[in-house]
């Protein structure tokens, strides 16, 4: 019997590419459009290897990856939060690489790398912090938010918001952060401090930056790059990274097992964390986040990693199913069903 | 006629079995490649080839199927004998396709108990194509021809074929999906015993907690998504009628704008209405703003929670109950009101007593429709719930979310299809046997009443308001389109559309589509004609063959095709993948899946607008047309559908349209070739670029109007032969072809 060529879908995809074309790459990405097609097209320019583009969140993209596992379409699956990457890693649905480069990275994807057994590489990181409507302060009067410990201030009641933690990784990473900084109990105190100041807790994870641009909420628990874009889109949005040290999440790659392409995808991989590669982000998607390649210059306006005070984050710990899961359903019982 | 007997079907089985190429081809079909018998490459080959020169010994029983049928096909011969070997080729033929395709996968044998029993497959197969699609169809109509020759249907071929194919498609795409994906309620938890997985999954208190009655603490999403149908079914049916008076019954100018401007909500993207909402009704909004300032109260942020979600819904979902009602409405014979007159009842009396009565059918059936649509609305509760959340939000983080718990998506969505379920019962209990049969073959001449004075007054007052502030939501929305930064800089600029529309021409004098949104836009209005005649085809079939057929298991079936209305898009997509991105249905990535999602997802507004309507005419006019020897399908041709026209074109504006504004079921389907303009706008939201996508919002909007104005303009208007005194010159919507 003669075999089928690999890839079968795949091969209707993007059919007006040029004939030069050298094999192709399926390429699911989590990042937001303007990120993903400059990614795609670097490497097309650079290969000669056509990409196929799909974007989606990454909870969708996991969910699609998982329902695909056993045809998998995807070669690779780049950027998102990296913890659906650890999942995935978890499932199986990934296969671990290693590409020359690891040691080009910033500590933080090369400790995500090792604490997946090489099934996830983060390209980029976002650092946690607070956004909040300046317009909206000044109109009440509040000080404008600088660490953990202001959030309790009375002033606040009712005017924070933060996504809910069964729905949103974002908000998953606040109470992860909060653990790993205050210990499980102070932490969970905490949380339930807040509770009476929070006045919705959205289903997804952008939503409190959204509203606190269009002034329907003073501030919100956000990534400081997601507050600094809604800054840059004109809205009167200002963003602190808290005075105690604070989380992050890492935007990553990984390999998905039985990829049809795979010497392609092990290419894009290995250029994927190159320093010209990532140099796109900036400059082309103008990002905020900080790459994981340490031979990219910060984006102007972006928090230095280096300086703000980062907690050295247990991605093995608290990307692990049953830990998230004991997390979450304490929070359900003694932060999310008390009264407001 | 050649074309319809049943040696016709059989010759489609044969061409499907032994000539076409049985599994779908990566590289597209060629005309040269669709002769396969004989090929190289047995993913090429016929099912015959395959067989005989591959070795596929799974293709025999189907190829002794085929030779079965075929004594039963030939027209000579005894009945009851063409009948058995009818029915029993054409069931061997399905049943061996069937289980040939589901045992047989890409990685050899999909069920371990028959690599037990026969030892590891050293071949595989791919999904089928052309010829098996071919073959399935044949092997069905021999099979419903069989039974309609053994007495099944009352003999008759047609009703028979009918409904073979309606269950057949049914089974095919809602209930085996729809299976794969409840069957992950079983997956067990890595700490939990399947039953103690299952049993933490069903009796969750975030699903039935009643706190919101003795505190301060959320409800259950289970009584939060019951609480938010109920109201908003009930406000929509009640502003529905109120429109649907004035329309027909009333001497309104305005009338024409008023259909026109109960139409827009539906054709808009959901989150666009949820965003105007919050631009009025938020805690900056003008509304809040007005009050700060001239009265000195502070609203807050009232609109988040159920609130601004029901008012949001009612704004999605009138429409379609306005849609739904105006044919009900328009179809209450005036004959019965002036005979309730000339007996001396009042106005009020005769709408009370027979005109309200008479739309009984058609309020349940709108009720219902809102009931069901509010259950799977995803993206107004999205945007404006706040920490209100309802069954489909719950569904798409269980899947998406932190969580990434598909079981417990599984068992959300039986309850979810559960409530639906219940709802459908209720309302057959009450709508009940009675006759609301008001269309006869009689001469049905008459004026509509006028509405009586309290009625109108009544429905003017409710309906003018709701239509002030439908145009003010839209104008505040659609403003996104042409100004700088949606409410923060209100610069007018065209710049969003130039981004998303804009043209070229090359050097050589060719067009070149240079926007980012043209591509997304033409694959959108290519799948979405396709898709709508199918819909309105397939439902308007299902509701005749409902309505007007006695069958075992018909209740049955009106209850699977409305199945897909109860399940949540994104359930929808998921189970999708789940199911054909394996062989035997492989068409993921394919426009096929997209099709065939839009179809199964709208085919019940198709079937309820059909029933609603079939049930007022009187079936003295089929039987009429059958006392004069008209075969079943010249009847359904000639006499039901000419009456049937509002419904069609209910079914197909409404497919077209919710074909072009779904996003929770696609954005799991879509490819980078088939991409849908939802998605595309869903991902400009996403960032945060609303201006792109409130102007490419506006175009779709701009766009299904010319489309409802062309569909109407083709299928025209039933002429029901009464007298139009009531208009000076008779002035349809959108003309008359």
């Amino acid at each position: 019997m003669t075999y089928r060529p690999l890839a079968l879908a795949a091969a209707f995809l993007l059919p007006a590419l040029p004939a030069a074309a050298q094999g192709q790459l399926n390429l699911y990405c989590s990042a937001t459009l303007e990120w993903c097609q400059p990614i795609a097209r670097g490497f097309e320019r650079e290969s000669g290897i056509r990409v196929n583009l799909t974007q989606k969140s990454t909870g969708e993209m996991l969910a699609q990856i998982r329902s695909e596992a056993r045809n998998p379409r995807g070669d690779v699956w780049w950027g998102g939060t990296g913890d659906p990457h650890v999942a995935a890693g978890e499932e199986n649905l990934t296969q671990p690489h290693e590409s020359a480069r690891i040691t080009e990275l910033h500590d933080w994807a090369q400790a995500q790398w090792r604490q997946t057994q090489g099934r996830t590489v983060g390209v980029y990181a976002s650092v946690l912090g607070f956004g909040f409507n300046t317009e909206l302060i000044a109109r009440r009067n509040l000080p404008a938010p600088r660490c953990w410990a202001d959030l309790l201030n009375p002033a606040y009641r009712g005017e924070i918001q933060m996504a809910n933690p069964n729905s949103s990784g974002t908000a998953y990473i606040i109470i992860a952060t909060l653990v790993q900084m205050m210990g499980e109990e102070p932490a969970f105190d905490y949380l339930k401090q807040l509770h009476g100041s929070i006045n919705a807790y959205p289903r997804s994870g952008t939503a409190p930056i959204t509203a606190v641009a269009r002034g329907e909420t003073a501030l919100s628990l956000s990534f400081v790059h997601n507050a600094a874009e809604e800054a840059a889109a004109g809205f009167p949005v200002g963003h602190a990274v808290p005075c105690e040290g604070t989380g992050y999440e890492i935007g990553s790659m990984s390999i998905i097992r039985g990829a049809r392409n795979l010497p392609a995808a092990q290419q894009f991989y290995h250029w994927a964390l190159s320093a010209p590669a990532q140099i796109i982000a900036s400059q082309e998607a103008k990002k905020l986040q900080t790459m994981a390649n340490r031979g990219v210059p910060l984006t102007d306006g972006a928090p230095n990693m280096a300086t703000a005070r980062i907690i050295d984050y247990d991605n093995a710990r608290f990307g692990a199913s049953a830990e998230r899961r004991r997390l979450l359903g304490r929070w359900d019982r003694e932060v999310g069903a008390l009264p407001r | 006629m050649f074309f319809g007997t049943s040696f016709f079907f059989w010759l489609i089985a044969a061409l499907g079995t032994l000539v076409l190429p049985w599994h779908m081809q990566q590289d597209g079909l060629t005309l040269a490649g669709l002769f396969a018998l004989g090929r190289g490459e047995a993913e090429a080959a016929s099912a015959l080839s395959q067989a005989a020169q591959f070795g596929r010994f799974w293709f025999w029983p189907v190829i002794a199927g085929l030779l079965l049928a075929l004594p039963g096909a030939l027209p000579s011969g005894d009945r009851a004998r063409r009948a058995r070997f009818l029915v029993w080729g054409g069931g061997l033929g399905l049943a061996a396709l069937m289980l040939q395709g589901l045992a047989v996968g890409i990685q050899g044998w999909n069920w371990p108990v028959l690599a037990r029993m026969f030892g590891e497959l050293e071949d595989r197969q791919f999904g089928i194509g052309l010829g098996g699609a071919m073959a399935f169809a044949g092997f069905l109509i021999l099979l419903t021809d069989g039974l309609a020759l053994r007495g099944y249907f009352k003999g008759d071929r047609f009703v028979s074929g009918a409904v073979g194919l309606l269950v057949a498609s049914i089974l095919v795409f809602t209930a085996w999906p729809v299976g794969t994906v409840l069957s992950e309620m079983f997956t067990p938890r890595a700490d939990l015993t399947l039953g103690a997985a299952m049993a933490e999954r069903l009796f969750d208190s975030k699903i039935w907690g009643l706190g919101c009655v003795t505190g301060r603490v959320n409800c259950g999403v289970f009584w939060n998504t019951l609480l938010l149908a109920t109201c908003t079914a009930t406000a929509a049916t009640i502003l529905g009628l109120c429109f649907a008076l004035i329309v027909t019954r009333s001497g309104f100018r305005a009338k024409k704008l008023l259909r026109l401007l109960t139409v827009l909500p539906i054709i808009t993207p959901p989150f666009v209405i949820g965003l105007g909402l919050i631009l009025i009704f938020g805690r900056s909004g003008v509304f809040n703003q007005i009050a700060e300032s001239v009265f000195g109260l502070e609203l807050g942020r009232w609109i988040y929670g159920f609130n601004g979600v029901m008012l949001a819904q009612v704004f999605s979902f009138t429409p379609i109950a306005f849609l739904v009602l105006i044919g009900v409405v328009e179809g209450v014979s005036p004959a019965m009101e002036e005979a309730s007159q000339t007996l001396r009842a009042s106005q009020m009396r005769t709408f009370r007593a027979v005109t309200l009565p008479l739309m009984l059918p058609g309020l349940a059936n709108a009720w219902l429709v809102v009931f069901v649509e509010s259950l799977a609305d995803f993206g107004n509760p999205i945007v404006l719930g706040g920490s209100f959340g309802v069954l489909s939000t719950e569904i798409f983080f269980a899947v998406v979310g932190a969580q990434q718990d598909f079981g417990r998506a599984a068992v959300l969505a039986a309850i979810m299809l559960v409530v639906a379920l219940t709802a459908f019962v209720i309302q057959r209990s009450v709508v009940g046997k009675r006759s609301y049969v008001s269309m006869t073959g009689k001469g049905d001449v008459g004026l509509p009443t006028r509405l009586p004075p309290p009625v109108r007054r009544v429905a003017f007052a409710v309906a003018i308001p709701w239509a002030i502030l439908t145009v003010v939501v839209y104008v505040m929305a659609l403003a996104g389109a042409f100004v700088r930064v949606w409410g923060r800089d209100w610069t007018p600029t065209f710049s969003h559309f130039e981004r998303a529309f804009a043209l070229e021409w090359s050097p050589a004098g060719a067009l070149i589509f240079s926007g980012g949104a043209w591509h997304s836009l033409f694959t959108t209005i290519q799948l979405a004609a396709i898709a709508a005649p199918i819909t309105a085809g397939l439902g308007l079939l299902a509701s005749w063959v409902l309505t007007r057929q006695r069958f075992a298991g018909r209740t049955a079936l009106e209850f699977a095709l409305m199945l897909t209305f109860a399940v949540p898009g994104t359930v929808i997509g998921v189970a999708y993948i789940l199911t054909y991105n394996l062989p035997p249905l492989e068409i993921t990535g394919t426009a096929v899946i997209l099709v065939a999602c839009f179809v199964f997802r709208n085919l019940p507004v198709g079937v309820r607008s059909g029933v609603a309507a079939m049930s007022q005419l009187d079936k003295s006019l089929d039987e009429a047309a059958v006392t004069l020897r008209a075969s079943t399908f010249r009847t359904l041709r000639t006499v039901v559908l000419p009456l049937l026209k509002p419904a069609i074109v209910t079914a197909l504006v409404y497919s077209f349209v919710r074909a072009m504004t779904t996003v929770s079921a696609v954005i799991f389907l879509v490819s980078a070739e088939y991409e849908m303009a939802t998605v595309f706008i869903i991902n400009r939201v996403i960032n945060g670029d609303y201006g792109l996508a409130i102007a490419y919002c506006a175009v779709l909007i701009v766009l299904m109007m010319a489309a409802i104005g062309l569909i109407n303009l083709l299928v025209g208007r039933r002429n029901l032969g009464r007298r139009a005194a009531a208009l000076p010159t008779p002035a349809p919507v959108g003309g008359r072809a």
